[in-house]
């Protein structure tokens, strides 16, 4: 357990997907086996320093998706580290087929990098909003999951990926988000969430992942001020969940909380129900975004229309008084 | 490592005559057949179309064999029309990769390691396939693995001509162009049928050969069931350089028995005892007539 961190004044400006790129960078430098791969997208992806500084480690496919995840799992198979970066939107479902088949089933290591996830892309609408794949991904066997929080995080997490020989599926969004962590300062075990609290015990537990995070500890800030308790479980593994953290969240406090930039169903929410219900069940409160096409608007906006932001996790967890 | 050396490597361990390769073909289509009327399913049709290229490849033209699996110079082998798995298992296991009987004894029973399309914890097995239109792709990917390494390995897929209604296989055949793959080769099983009836009328695919040269490949077309033929196939693919090479084979679905010779019922059907008689006797004749070829 780490106390919740302070927090830096507003101004990042580094997105996690540059994070990725220039841990890339570092370890194709060293192994020429580390190759990206992008759909049109190397822009978006951030990946435009890649492509120039390692041209024979990186494969332009167009604008298609299939063959994008496809040729990794080929490329995989014959001893090199595909990166494949796409939309998350399309990413997860235009090659739903193939991240099952070609990498989980067939157990390729390829990681999916899904970019400008969740509604990164604001007021493009739902065709560019992945608010499923969590769902998605997580319903594939063999298949893990990962929302990093920050770009420190965001570091780490690809470090260790670069270290394994699994698939994975990692989201993150177009915009910088603000730290929770620091350079020096960054708790990271692979698979295991990271637990931000003040207290051992505590009134209620806010489990978030990706961009939620952020709020979470801003909320966790605000409700310390009206003398609740609150701790913040990171769960940026979605899948394998660290099962034990949430168990421990459900023991330690009487309200779960829990926030993602995803749909209703399938997702972060419904993962911490299940094992709290079979386990330790506890009043869980899902905050997420809605079963329709979300409001037109920048993540901001989209975040304040459902509450999921500080104001609105807070507000869920004071609403949920009784609990307390 | 040139490629002639490479070719001649592949050949010094691959002695069998074109007529023997014919009459080994003939004998691994009973076995498959046995196979299928065990387990009471199985692909029949594409089975039998797709035999002779098989054995062509592994006999005489893929640097493949259980001794080399771990050689990651190994040639690579996807077979995208999952569903001829019967006929691909039976080769494997004339390669030595498993035990036939045993494959026999549990294919498709509960339990089973042996699974209704190929499975890559099988020995000799690189990718698992059964939806169609993924193993292009990642042929692709393998070959362009193969090109920044400089290896000399060759990668080959077989698809179905049904199959390639599927779009990814052009998003494949798109980027096997665009990327001058002359070390992959994509084979068409074009038997001209499939569970629906004529590809033509489900979903034509002619000017199939015109289609593929578009997208940047050197089209090969061969007589599917001649050992002489699809030999010069995949030694003009193989010598062809700059541009992938994709062999149209023009098969029989069912080829070797007039039980279901190119008759669309017979795509997954597992013959009776009096249709499997029949086309034991058919399978013998035709190995007598290899025998005095």
């Amino acid at each position: 357990m780490r106390k919740l961190p302070e927090l830096n004044a507003a101004g990042n400006k580094i997105p996690n997907r540059q994070a990725i790129c220039e841990t890339l960078m570092e370890a194709a430098g060293r192994d020429r086996n580390v190759v990206a791969l992008c759909s049109d997208s190397r822009g978006s992806a951030s990946m435009t320093p890649f492509f120039e500084a390692f041209p024979e480690q990186s494969i332009e496919v167009g604008i298609a998706e299939q063959n994008l995840v496809g040729i990794s799992a080929g490329l995989a198979k014959c001893g090199k580290k595909p990166y494949a970066f796409s939309p998350a939107c399309f990413l997860s479902t235009r090659s739903y087929e193939q991240a099952k088949i070609d990498c989980a089933y067939s157990d390729t290591n390829v990681k999916l990098i899904g970019i400008s996830g969740g509604v990164s892309y604001g007021a493009l609408g739902m065709s560019h909003h992945s608010a499923q794949d969590i769902a998605a991904m997580s319903a594939i066997p063999n298949m893990r999951v990962y929302l990093p929080s920050d770009r420190h995080q965001t570091r780490k997490l690809i470090e260790a990926l670069l270290e394994d020989e699994k698939c994975a599926y990692v989201r993150v969004g177009r915009n910088p988000v603000e730290d929770i962590y620091s350079e020096d300062d960054c708790p990271f075990e692979m698979d295991r969430a990271t637990i931000l609290a003040d207290s051992e015990e505590y009134d209620a537990a806010i489990i978030a992942c990706g961009e939620m995070v952020r709020p979470a500890v801003e909320a966790a800030k605000l409700l310390k001020n009206d003398g609740i308790r609150a701790a913040v479980v990171d769960m940026y593994c979605v899948k394998p969940i660290d099962r034990e953290a949430v168990l421990t969240a459900a023991r330690r406090a009487k309200l779960i909380v829990t926030a993602e930039e995803h749909a209703p169903f399938g997702g972060l929410g419904s993962m911490v129900s299940q094992i709290a219900a079979a386990e330790c069940p506890r009043r869980v409160i899902n905050l997420a975004l809605p079963d329709a096409p979300v409001v037109t608007g920048n993540s901001r906006e989209v975040f304040e229309t459902y509450g999921l932001n500080a104001a609105g996790i807070a507000a869920a967890v004071r609403g949920a008084e009784e609990f307390l | 490592m040139a490629d002639h050396d490479r070719t001649d490597n592949v050949m010094k361990d691959h002695k069998m005559t074109n007529s023997e390769l014919a009459l080994l073909s003939c004998r691994l289509r009973e076995q498959t057949v046995d196979v299928i009327t065990g387990a009471k399913t199985g692909h029949i049709g594409g089975d039998m179309s797709v035999m002779d290229i098989l054995v062509m490849l592994y006999f005489r033209h893929m640097n493949i064999s259980p001794a080399n699996m771990d050689d990651p110079d190994r040639d690579k082998f996807v077979l995208s029309k999952g569903h001829s798995v019967e006929s691909y298992y039976t080769v494997l296991a004339e390669k030595g990769f498993f035990d036939f009987e045993a494959y026999k004894n549990s294919f498709s029973r509960y339990g089973s390691e042996f699974i209704g399309h190929p499975h890559n914890t099988i020995p000799g097995v690189e990718m698992n396939s059964g939806s169609l239109g993924h193993g292009l792709p990642v042929c692709v990917g393998m070959a362009l693995a193969g090109k920044m390494d400089g290896a000399p390995y060759r990668v080959f897929t077989v698809m179905g001509d049904g199959e390639l209604a599927e779009g990814s296989v052009w998003e494949g055949a798109m980027a096997a162009g665009h990327y001058h793959l002359d070390n992959l080769c994509a084979v068409v099983d074009r038997n001209g049928l499939q569970i629906s009836g004529r590809t033509e009328d489900v979903m034509s695919h002619e000017p199939l050969a015109d289609r593929f040269a578009a997208f940047g490949w050197h089209v090969i077309e061969c007589d599917g069931h001649d050992m002489d033929s699809l030999d010069a196939a995949f030694r003009e693919a193989e010598a062809f350089r700059g541009m992938p090479s994709v062999v149209i084979a023009h098969t029989v679905k069912g080829c070797g028995s007039s039980v279901m010779e190119d008759k669309a019922a017979w795509h997954h059907k597992v013959p009776n005892a009096e249709e499997a008689a029949q086309i034991r006797a058919d399978l013998e004749e035709r190995k007598e007539a290899c025998r005095h070829a």
